[in-house]
């Protein structure tokens, strides 16, 4: 049984459909990469599957439940699916220990030691176990993704869906957030990523999902996609067209 | 004819002028509350909800101030009862603050990036947790300068409450005129007073909106 | 003991309304006109001018913005006589009106001066422009274009306090609800719609504001 079963999705803003009919299952354990040009629908894709955004057609089930779009069931989706954004979006005026503790606090009704305890647990994961007390301000941009995933974590998801974690990065902050990664895939977490580092896609993911105008337009592994592309939007995507 | 001098002019507005700050407290914390109501009512994501505070906001931002209080003052009579001045003028002025005083903090609900509700939201915060613990702390502070400038607002608001006939810094001024034919120096007197009353408080609005700008930089 | 609400005693004096909605029109087109032109000045003079004329402005800004306008009326139309200055009621409220949109707006066109890029000032003088050409063709319609929906709000704003010049009997829609209740003894009707009227006016007006936006500032799309 997959963990994440995506099955006919679609999804229009006004008239403009964005996602046209997707289907994919992916299965506990696997990391998954989209790729594909600006605007073919992956961070829509993967904002459909955190609920926050509605779609008109298709349904997401995980774990075998249907995931249900009234406040109960986006509640219940959540916790099992994380995210992680390009932004980070850490909040502002919490310490990091803070930003992770909240919602074991609000959304497990954990005590405050007992959140704590978790917090430096995944803080200490992410390499970052000397940090609780600072601020988000007080960081580098690789420590704030960094928090920004013990955050996800601490929540103790199935999987975690990550946009393009690393695009708003300086160059030499990319390595430290994709180590993180690399240690998630390690230990069996679930992933499905948009990314843009095709090394790391490369090197870690199991699958890659390449997506042209709201479809999946092709989908293997890593070494089918790089190596023997069949369409000529991926050839072209992948830059391998002229060779 | 009795006989003031300047001193005795300034003595007697300076009595006066606590009504002024008696009702601009009382108004601006009472209006605090209710606005904190519309807001609420304003972001809460219910259609319902939503439109009666847009409609409340519009009536009292769309009319003048001097109409509510009237309204405040003659409605009562309606069904037989006669208000004290103060009381209208106290309920006029809360109602009148609360509208603006949403309106402002909507402002600063708004401000907080979008990123930040979604993040909650990912995090499966509940709607309300999102506001109490993620989009208020932030939106507060951002709305503190604009709050207390609101204050230098209400304050010339109740000048008009004179015109009902409650008895404050400006009522004060027409009265003592009326008494000693000299409304340069009273008027001038009664302006200067709003002014010493009004001109710190605007300052330190604009103290807290450098502050706490100058703060965020140095995030 | 239920109150029998009687508009039409009301209505039937809308001869009145209709002038004091002339008069209140009359005051806010005026006021802000002037009003915005001397904005205008002093905006240009708190941020361009002499070191006195912008302690001057300073002054004139703060006073104004930290006092009622009631009390600007009344010491305008009571006090300055003392002075020799002798105004007829309608030429001291827009007297009055016009020195407190003034105020207003020049802090809020000032706000647009500083927004001005520097790259702005520094084109305009690398084309030889001088200090107040640049500031006429470079830096005030951005300016303008960049306040203008907070330069409407003001302005409506001033429209609804001008419900205060009842007071030194100038007969606005203000006045015309004080008559009107007097002779009709129905002074809650009279109130409530002449407040509906008002809330007609503000609507109308902020439409209006935002067509002459439009209009004169068509190449930045504001709101
Ligand atoms: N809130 C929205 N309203 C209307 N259209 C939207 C909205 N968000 C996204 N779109 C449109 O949906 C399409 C897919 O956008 P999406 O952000 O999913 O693309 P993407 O693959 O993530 O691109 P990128 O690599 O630039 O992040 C785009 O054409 C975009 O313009
Ligand atoms: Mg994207």
């Amino acid at each position: 049984m997959p963990l994440i079963k995506l099955t006919n999705l679609h999804k229009s803003y006004g008239n403009h459909e964005v996602l046209k009919g997707i289907s994919l299952d992916i299965a506990a354990g696997e990391v998954i990469a989209l790729i594909g040009k600006s605007g073919s629908g992956k961070s829509t894709l993967l904002r459909c599957v955190n609920g926050l955004e509605s779609f008109q057609k298709g349904s997401i089930d995980v774990g075998g439940q249907p995931a249900l779009t009234n406040a109960a069931g986006l509640r219940i989706l959540r916790q099992k699916v994380g995210m992680i954004f390009q932004q980070f979006n850490l909040f502002p005026h919490m310490t990091a220990g803070r930003n992770v503790m909240l919602a074991p606090m609000v959304v497990k009704q954990m005590s405050a030691g007992q959140a704590e305890e978790i917090a430096r647990k995944m803080l200490d994961r992410v390499g970052l176990g000397t940090r609780f007390d600072s601020y988000p301000g007080q960081m580098s941009g690789g420590q704030q993704q960094r928090v920004a995933i013990a955050r996800a974590l601490a929540m103790e998801p199935l999987a975690l869906l990550c946009d393009e974690i690393t695009s708003a990065l300086d160059p030499e902050l990319v390595s430290e957030v994709l180590a993180v990664m690399r240690d998630l895939a390690g230990q069996g977490m679930t992933l499905v990523m948009v990314t843009h580092e095709m090394r790391f896609a490369r090197d870690v993911c199991h699958r890659l999902v390449f997506m042209h105008q709201g479809q999946i337009h092709e989908i293997g592994s890593p070494e089918h996609i790089f190596a023997a592309p069949q369409t000529p939007e991926l050839r072209q995507f992948l830059g391998v067209e002229a060779a | 004819m009795m006989n003031f001098s300047t001193w005795d002019i300034i003595h007697n507005l300076l009595l006066a002028a606590r009504w002024t700050v008696a009702l601009s407290l009382a108004a601006f914390f009472g209006g605090g509350m209710m606005g904190a109501l519309i807001l609420f009512l304003r972001v809460v994501p219910n259609r319902i909800a939503g439109l009666v505070a847009r409609f409340y906001i519009e009536v009292f931002q769309g009319t003048p101030l001097l109409m509510q209080l009237f309204l405040a003052f003659f409605a009562p009579a309606l069904f037989g009862m006669n208000v004290p001045a103060w009381v209208a003028a106290f309920a006029a002025l809360t109602l009148w603050t609360a509208a603006f005083l949403a309106e402002i903090w909507r402002g600063c609900v708004e401000a907080i990036p979008k990123g930040q509700w979604e993040a909650a939201s990912s995090l499966a915060l509940p709607y309300i947790a999102q506001l109490r613990y993620i989009v208020l702390p932030q939106a507060l502070r951002i709305a503190v300068a604009p709050t207390v400038g609101f204050l230098v607002q209400v304050v010339k608001g109740t000048a008009l409450t004179s015109i009902i006939g409650f008895v404050e810094l400006s009522k004060a001024g027409t009265i003592i005129t009326n008494a000693t034919f000299e409304p340069f120096t009273v008027y001038g007197c009664v302006a200067l007073m709003y002014f010493a009353l009004c001109w710190p408080i605007s300052q330190s609005s604009r103290w807290l909106e450098r502050r706490l700008n100058a703060a965020h930089q140095a995030h | 003991m239920g109150y029998q609400f009687d508009f039409s005693d009301v209505l039937a004096y809308w001869p009145v309304l209709l002038y004091g909605v002339v008069i209140t029109l009359e005051l806010t087109v005026f006021g802000t006109i002037l009003g915005v032109a001397l904005g205008i000045f002093c905006a240009w003079g708190r941020t361009n001018g002499s070191k006195t004329l912008r302690i001057a402005v300073g002054l004139y800004v703060e006073l104004i913005r930290n006092t009622p306008f009631l009390v600007q009326l009344f010491f305008i139309f009571f006090g300055l006589p003392a002075l020799g200055l002798e105004l007829s009621a309608i030429e001291a409220a827009i007297l009055a009106t016009v020195i407190n949109l003034g105020a207003y707006s020049a802090e809020i066109i000032r706000a647009g001066i500083e927004a001005t890029p520097k790259g702005q000032l520094e084109a305009g003088a690398s084309l030889g422009l001088t200090s107040i050409e640049t500031f006429r063709h470079v830096v005030l319609k951005p300016a303008l274009a960049r306040i203008w929906p907070a330069l409407s709000a003001q302005i409506v704003i001033v429209m609804l306090g001008t419900a205060v010049c009842s007071q030194i009997s100038v007969q606005e829609l203000t006045y015309a609800a004080s008559f009107i209740q007097s002779r009709s003894f129905r002074a809650f009707e009279a109130y409530f719609i002449v407040t509906a009227i008002y809330l007609g006016l503000a609507l109308i007006l902020r439409q209006l504001l935002r067509l002459c936006g439009r209009f004169l500032f068509p190449a930045q799309r504001h709101s």
